[in-house]
């Protein structure tokens, strides 16, 4: 049978797809308040721009969620010719994508005082501090900043949401080029954000093609980009086997890419440490949750069957990226670079639960995403608020004796470098048994042996992040000062929230692992 | 002292040790109307968040500190007389919420005579200690209140821990408390305390992860479903035998680190000597009987036949742990680190009580427990006293002090006696236990285990004759001898060695029971108290 057969031939008359608009409300929400961003960035006077675009950009966020909690069931549905498939880990995710992305936003827009958002330049090209960029400092706000996420949020709501794998790709695409963008942005030590942005889109495109390659390769294979037919063709299309596990590492590339897992992670510890803070944040929570939706739909529906074929390889990456991320994160003396390497052994542990290939394994993976994500918000948030000399002090030695100077602040950060440690009672704690409860049920010995990999990073991890403690609580103040800006009520909103998400969900995890599972049923 | 001469003192405790009838079918958990244990553990908690909130300028943080456990001591009590010895359920005082359904996880309490005498230990304890602590962070402020809160913070979670009949339940309280301990050691205490908190944590929070997978595969491989983690659920379960030796290795070692026992006792002598005496009271005198806990109540339980797989290597680690801790205290200068070597070997006594697999034993291990809380609190409060006086640790620096501080003087040798388990001290009574019951199944081991007897002899009346004995040292006439509040410290310390000393029955009707129980899951049957068994008797009395 050849690949042309499966397809069929060409239909003569052209029949449009059905569209649900329902179920992509949220993501049209998403679409329209980018838009609308341009027009303002365009029209609005330069007074007025800040408000209106945050204003836009919020309520569309919040408008996208109300949707999302209001109308989930009725929302459920294949639409748009199978390229879109709205289900409830898609619902989910792209729920956790919009409040995450708010939170993001609002630390976004923290300005501290200023005319425009403290974290971003208003002209990336010009020399810091010459006459060509106090111009632009007094012509021109950084309010693009809005639209830009508001792409990325329309493209990692798409990402987990697609059903075959050019939309995927799409998908892909609409997230990542913002953020290249983004990344380059830095206020502060520009260079280093313009060659993390660099860094970024060259390293970002070569997975991307990867992507497309596999994607090809899987076309060759199934005769169809959809990934229900990919799924149903692994158990009957016989003989280009070679296809399908090349076409499967090859995506899965492009995938792993994304969540920065080990031997693809060497992007991270850049691109974190370049980028504006807020948008490290941002980055590192909501790609990650959309990445990981992808990396699940394309596993679990159009790959579980030929599981066999890759499964050793994704078992050994899992395990790498726990042992690298943990053991690397203790060498870190950048704070930025130390949550980049923490962050790697995070999509570790996320990938264990991942490769349960189980209902279960869906749950903990949007459990552990939901308890990470917006932790990694809010400790961002609290890097972007201590300063000294006017700019972040990343240098950890410079959070010496913070607990003294700064109390409240200290005892927030040691709260979430506690849920990220995985200290029982935070959030850290539950999601990281969901994940390994899947996989030592559903995974046989490799899940045993990946949780016992996964405790013993985990204990290298918590080494880690005790040091900071050490750093804030017990040591004395070093010799720089070190201030701490008081943020907005937005910023203080972004990071109360991660604070908050760390203590219920160590605390009162049921009500949302109860919802992972209720929503853990893909369709196709 | 020679064992000869312990066995010919009069036996208060042999009437109380020998159950009409030891099989109780123990089982199920019997519900109590009213949240006892819950109480017990809110009380602490929310002096601790109370505390936490005061502001820094409130100097009534110690006196609320001392009034939360105070509370919390007099409600332990309570709950203890609602305890019914003869119940032939396995739990008693039980509650139980759904918390995680997901997981099997339910919020579930409930305590055996074992669990309700640790409780109620840490409640006298813990305001002791408080007491003992009032001048620990001489600034006052905000930085006293955050200690005390530490220490209510650390005593309610204790108190999960020992009230905990699920076992994911267990393993969080095991797990949170590291954090209180590692602030009490980080924040307050001598020059090297950050690394002495450092390892700690670390030390401990390794052995805690390997638990966890532990924890995770007994459930995956358990009954399963909304409440798949209870302790009662997870008994009697037959898992493959290579399977339950891992998961055995997993609980075990976490305990062991806890206990400490040798190899993994590192951390405590650096610990102990790094915290303030009130923080290595709670440390030594009751966190690590979390380690012996366990030991009992999980692995004996839920791997059985581990258990006894394990107990030639477990039996020969516990007499290391004796003979080496007791020799190194002796040559401690130190008089922090020479307790928590005498703890070292205190704890091999109970880890091999425990692994004995008599009656007699495993009920002279709980006693021990208990008493060991007391007189290692004792010790470190006695050694606390001293430091504050002379303002050195070490022993060298000391001489002749009973001329100057009579009183303190003749508490420290009563102290020192109920430590080197003198007859009539409670410490004594546990101590004959666990050897005369170690002698029915391991002769051998009994006996060498008396060379720690000989050695806790030693290192006791040298570090009395050093300190206390001599020539009158010059310029410490104004040294004050005990105050008002420092005897109130030491008095129910010196109470309760002369009560369990001398009337340990009621503590023993109240441990038999589960002791029984426990042994009953653990598959073993008595050796024959004339006609002691050999070694080998074991594997022939499987279930």
């Amino acid at each position: 049978m050849s690949p042309l057969a499966l397809i069929g031939p060409p239909s003569a008359t052209f029949t449009p797809s059905e569209v649900s608009y329902l179920s992509i409300l949220p993501m049209l929400i998403v679409a329209g308040a980018a838009l609308i961003g341009v027009l303002v960035e365009a029209f609005a006077p330069r007074a007025a721009r800040f408000t209106a675009q945050f204003a836009v950009a919020m309520l569309g966020l919040l408008a996208a969620f109300a949707v999302i909690a209001m109308r989930a069931p009725a929302m459920i549905g294949v639409t748009l010719s199978g390229a879109v498939v709205v289900d409830g880990p898609a619902l989910v995710f792209q729920g956790m994508v919009l409040l995450m992305g708010a939170a993001g936003l609002a630390l976004m827009a923290e300005r501290f005082g200023g005319r425009g958002p403290d974290a971003f330049t208003p002209s990336g090209s010009s020399v810091p501090g010459s006459q060509a960029e106090g111009l632009a400092e007094r012509l021109g706000t950084t309010t693009e900043v809005f639209p830009l996420t508001m792409f990325a949020l329309l493209g990692m709501m798409l990402f987990p949401a697609s059903g075959d794998l050019l939309t995927m790709f799409v998908a892909l695409e609409v997230l990542s080029m913002p953020l290249y963008v983004l990344t380059a942005l830095a206020r502060r030590r520009r260079l280093l954000s313009q060659e993390a942005a660099l860094k970024y889109f060259l390293l970002g495109s070569f997975s991307s093609a990867f992507f497309l390659f596999g994607a090809a390769l899987l076309y060759g294979y199934a005769g169809s980009l959809n990934l229900g037919e990919i799924g149903r063709a692994v158990g009957t299309v016989s003989g280009r086997g070679g296809l399908l596990a090349a076409g499967a590492l090859l995506l899965f590339v492009g995938l792993l890419f994304k969540v920065g897992a080990v031997p693809f992670h060497s992007w991270t510890p850049d691109v974190y440490q370049g980028a504006p803070t807020p948008v490290t944040g941002f980055m590192a929570a909501c790609t990650k949750v959309a990445a990981f939706g992808a990396l699940l739909r394309l596993v679990y529906v159009g790959l579980a069957g030929s599981r066999w074929d890759w499964e050793l390889v994704l078992w050994i990456v899992a395990g790498l990226t726990m042992v690298v991320g943990s053991v690397l994160s203790v060498s870190q003396t950048d704070i930025k670079r130390l949550l980049a390497y923490s962050s790697v052994a995070h999509a570790g542990f996320i990938l264990v639960g991942l490769l349960a290939i189980d209902r279960a394994g869906i749950a903990a993976v949007t459990f552990y995403l939901a308890s990470y994500g917006f932790a990694t918000i809010a400790a961002f948030g609290i890097v972007l608020l201590v300063r000294a000399r006017g700019s972040e002090a990343t240098h950890i030695s410079q959070w010496a004796g913070l607990g003294r100077r700064a109390p409240v602040l200290a005892a927030g950060m040691g709260l979430l470098l506690m849920g990220f440690a995985g200290i029982p009672l935070t959030s850290g704690f539950t999601a990281k048994f969901a994940v390994f409860a899947a996989a030592v049920a559903h995974a046989g010995a490799a899940g045993v042996v990946l949780t016992v990999i996964g405790v013993l990073s985990s204990a290298v991890t918590a080494y880690v992040y005790f040091r900071i403690v050490v750093l804030m609580f017990f040591s004395e103040p070093g010799g720089a000062p070190v201030d701490v800006l008081r943020p907005s009520a937005g910023g203080a909103t972004a990071i109360g929230v991660g604070l908050l998400t760390t203590v219920v969900l160590g605390v009162f995890p049921a009500p949302l692992l109860a919802l992972a599972a209720s929503a853990s049923q893909f369709l196709w | 002292m020679s064992p000869i001469v312990l066995m010919s003192t009069p036996m208060t405790s042999v009437s109380a040790l020998a159950p009409a009838s030891p099989v109780v079918t123990a089982a199920g958990t019997s519900a109590s109307a009213f949240p006892w244990l819950t109480l017990i553990g809110a009380i602490p908690l929310l002096g601790a968040l109370l505390l936490f909130a005061l502001p820094g300028r409130a100097q009534v943080g110690r006196a609320l500190a001392l009034g939360f456990s105070l509370l919390a001591f007099v409600v332990s009590v309570v709950a203890a007389t609602r305890f019914d010895p003869g119940s032939t359920a396995q739990f008693q005082l039980g509650e139980r919420l759904e918390w995680i359904p997901q997981f099997g996880v339910s919020y579930s309490l409930g305590v055996d005579g074992m669990g309700i005498a640790m409780i109620v230990m840490s409640t006298i304890i813990v305001p002791v200690c408080v007491l003992a602590g009032w001048h620990d962070v001489p600034e006052g402020g905000r930085r006293r209140n955050v200690y005390f809160a530490w220490m209510l913070l650390l005593e309610a979670m204790i108190i999960g821990v020992f009230a905990s009949t699920d076992v994911f339940l267990f393993y969080v309280f095991f797990e949170a408390m590291l954090v209180p301990v590692y602030f009490l050691i980080g924040s307050y205490g001598g020059p090297q305390r950050h690394a002495a908190a450092t390892k700690f944590l670390l030390v401990s929070l390794a052995g805690g992860l390997v638990m966890l997978a532990a924890v995770i595969g007994v459930y995956v491989l358990g009954p399963g479903g909304p409440d798949g983690f209870l302790v009662e659920r997870l008994t009697g379960l037959s898992f493959d035998p290579l399977v339950e030796r891992l998961l055995f290795v997993g609980f075990f070692l976490a305990f062991a680190i806890k206990a400490p026992m040798w190899p993994v006792h590192t951390w405590l002598p650096q610990a102990a000597s790094q915290a303030t005496p009130a923080t290595s009271t709670l440390l030594v005198g009751i966190l690590d009987k979390v380690g012996t806990f366990g030991m009992i109540r999980f692995c004996l339980q839920m791997f059985p036949e581990a258990s006894r797989w394990a107990t030639p290597v477990v039996i020969v680690l516990a007499l290391v742990s004796i003979v080496f801790g007791a020799a190194v205290a002796i040559g401690q200068d130190d008089m922090l680190r020479l307790i928590a070597y005498t703890s070292i070997s205190h704890f091999g006594f109970i880890v091999l009580g425990i692994f004995a697999f008599t009656h007699v034993a495993g009920a002279g291990s709980v006693l021990y427990m208990v008493n060991h809380g007391f007189s290692t609190a004792a010790m470190f409060l006695m050694a606390g006293m001293l430091a504050q006086r002379r303002g050195s640790v070490r022993i060298s620096d000391y001489g002749g002090w009973q001329r100057v501080t009579p009183v303190l003087a003749g508490c420290f040798l009563v102290t020192g006696l109920a430590t080197l388990s003198l007859p009539g001290m409670g410490s004594f009574v546990s101590e004959f236990l666990v050897m005369l019951g170690t002698f029915q199944r391991y002769p051998w081991a009994a006996a060498v285990s008396s060379l720690g007897i000989i050695l806790a002899a030693i290192y006791i009346l040298l570090w009395y004759q050093r300190v206390m004995t001599g020539p009158k040292p010059e310029g410490l006439e104004r040294v004050p001898d005990l105050t008002g509040r420092e005897k109130w410290v030491m008095a129910p310390l010196i109470a309760a060695f002369l009560v369990l000393g001398f009337y340990p029955a009621p503590v023993l009707d109240v441990i038999n029971p589960s002791v029984s129980s426990t042994l009953q899951h653990a598959g073993v049957t008595e050796p024959r108290p004339t006609n002691p068994a050999p070694a080998g008797a074991m594997n022939g009395s499987a279930k």
